[in-house]
């Protein structure tokens, strides 16, 4: 990966390769379109606008500092336990973000039931920290997970857009197709509601990315 | 037709390369080896190739579309006048039905074609004829009364998720008139299940006589309704149905023609019918309800079955394309349709989700039969060797 690179001693906070850090999982190294990773909860809490963005930032609060905290650590921990220690770090961040929801935002923590707690199993979370908190300085390994966090919460936020407004008609429980077009005939498409247009939803950017750019394309 | 051909010839180089018009080349193809045969010859060597291309190939179906789409025309007028009370004359029914269907038709063609032309103008492909076959199904398999954008929307997901991801006519894994309908069937359920959308204004309730109910023999048996609807009448296809469906008449017509131009697999349509039967013929066995003592020929004049057993299911691209594959896939198809049909009250129609079903299925069916002959073999080669 070319983002493990050493990176030089005394260097501003935003150099350029950290600026990279940050915006390289908007584009080419998007953990869901590109990596492939965290698949399993883009399709599940897409359905509307509003517990998609809190599950974007829970995601990327969670990456964010599992990673600053695995990197500040990083040099003491024993390579035959190290997974474990990822993963009581992570639960430990979890458990803490999931008490927050339930305690400022009741309703849309249950309607996220189960995949607040699931984060701890999201595979970005682990592949950011095998991949690059391991082996990176704690700035850095920070700026990485707030990059994939908002990476990841970039496609949650565009595919639960399209679900939202064709499924429901709404964008952020807002009703914005208006009356008129519903008594013209207009029907809401049930099937956006349903798991496998998620599915669609992602090949269809995957889709639109890999034919602009073209060095993504597998062999 | 001369004028034409002579037409063609002057206005051809301005789409050749370096012509005026060279990005509209396979538009410029498409429309010239739809109005006549390529000129295109083979240089090298000689290959032994049947004279018809794929256009024909699939004008040919068309062709065997035509009874059942006509006796559709008809019926749906027909349906119209009985739920308002009215006896019209065959000519009038007719045309209330085609004034009814061309739209669908229409709606399909002009969506469906026009993504296929953007698709092979950016990629530089040649026009796929593909679906001419598939515009016309598509009218075929969903009821009168819906929306026209609603057609367009479906038709449109079809051509671009069911074809065009996959690389267009050839490479789709799933048939693509099925795929529209499956989204119409699961985008918005209301339109296209219950017992009012079968026959032309039901919906709106105008003028219709008291007791008349618009439900499909198929509906009524899905919801554990026994249905009276006489053998002949599902036969000849006087009752409610998708615009194509109801005349198993017309579609055997359709069949007879498919068969005898070698086009449509015989295989897979008397397979198909036979895992129907044997289907049901367990299903009488165990008889725990009405709906299990529906006795074979019924289950196969209802509903869609005969024209997806005809049309759908034996369409080359996505079935088996091994003889003995053929069999099974036929089979296998046939079972899941009744079994779908009597198992779960909220897919009535079973045909459509088993024909999906067995597509994807239908590789893999190729891969083992063909690893099969392979293995026969070498095991030959091997005992003449010792």
């Amino acid at each position: 990966m070319s983002d493990t690179n050493q990176i030089k001693k005394r260097e501003p906070l935003f150099s350029a390769q950290n600026i990279k850090l940050l915006k390289g999982p908007f584009n080419d190294n998007n953990p869901i379109t590109v990596q492939v990773l965290g698949i399993c909860s883009a399709l599940a809490v897409t359905v509307q606008m509003k517990p998609a963005i809190v599950m974007a930032l829970s995601v990327m609060i969670v990456t964010a500092f599992s990673n600053l905290i695995i990197s500040i650590m990083r040099n003491g921990i024993p390579p035959s336990i190290r997974i474990i220690v990822q993963l009581v770090v992570i639960a430990a961040l979890v458990i803490i973000v999931d008490q927050l929801l339930k305690a400022f935002v009741y309703d849309v923590s249950k309607k996220l039931s189960v995949f607040v707690g699931l984060i701890i199993t999201n595979c970005i979370l682990m592949g950011r920290l095998e991949a690059f908190a391991m082996a990176n300085k704690p700035w850095q390994s920070f700026l990485d997970g707030i990059g994939n966090g908002l990476g990841y919460g970039l496609i949650l936020v565009v595919v639960s857009f399209f679900r939202e407004l064709l499924g429901y008609g709404k964008i952020l429980g807002y009703q914005v197709i208006p009356d008129s077009f519903y008594q013209a005939g207009y029907v809401n498409n049930g099937m956006m509601i349903l798991p496998p247009m998620a599915l669609i939803t992602v090949g269809t950017i995957i889709w639109i990315q890999r034919s602009k750019n073209r060095d993504l394309i597998e062999k | 037709m001369k004028a034409l051909r002579n037409y063609i010839d002057k206005i051809k180089p301005n789409f050749e390369k370096g012509g005026k018009y060279e990005k509209l080349q396979s538009t410029f193809d498409a429309i010239e080896t739809f109005l006549y045969v390529p000129k295109k010859v083979t240089f090298k060597g000689s290959h032994i190739r049947d004279s018809i291309d794929m256009k024909r190939t699939m004008s040919v179906v068309l062709i065997a579309l035509m009874p059942a789409l006509l006796f559709g025309m008809w019926n749906v007028g027909y349906q119209h006048s009985l739920s308002i009370g009215e006896s019209n004359g065959i000519f009038d029914n007719f045309l209330f039905g085609a004034i009814k269907v061309i739209p669908l038709i229409a709606v399909s063609y002009i969506t469906g074609l026009g993504i296929e032309f953007i698709f092979a103008q950016y990629r530089g492909h040649e026009v796929n004829e593909g679906f001419l076959v598939s515009g016309m199904l598509i009218p075929m398999i969903v009821p009168i009364d819906i929306p026209l954008w609603m057609l367009a929307v479906a038709t449109a997901f079809a051509v671009i998720f069911g074809k065009e991801v996959f690389g267009g006519t050839g490479m789709n894994v799933f048939n693509p008139a099925l795929i529209a309908r499956a989204f119409i069937f699961f985008a918005y359920p209301a339109q296209i299940t219950g017992d009012k959308i079968w026959i032309a204004g039901l919906t709106e309730g105008k003028g219709v006589i008291d007791g008349f109910s618009g439900a499909t023999p198929l509906g009524n048996w899905g919801q554990n309704v026994v249905d009276n609807t006489s053998f002949i009448d599902m036969f000849l296809g006087f009752m409610p149905g998708s615009i194509g469906e109801t005349s198993k008449l017309a579609i055997l017509i359709g069949a007879g023609i498919l068969i005898f131009t070698g086009i449509g697999s015989w295989r897979i349509m008397i397979s198909t019918l036979l895992g129907a039967v044997f289907m049901t013929l367990i299903f009488n066995l165990f008889a725990a309800n009405e709906y299990m003592k529906v006795d074979p020929l019924t289950h196969i004049v209802m509903g869609g079955f005969l024209f997806g057993a005809v049309f759908m299911a034996t369409d080359p691209v996505s079935a088996s394309q091994t003889n003995k594959g053929k069999y099974i896939y036929g089979f296998i198809l046939g079972i899941f349709a009744i079994m779908i049909r009597v198992f779960n009250p909220a897919y009535p129609e079973g045909m459509m989700l088993a024909i999906l079903l067995m597509n994807t299925f239908a590789p893999l069916i190729d891969y083992y039969i063909i690893e099969a002959n392979i293995n026969r073999r070498l095991k030959r080669v091997k005992k003449a060797v010792n």
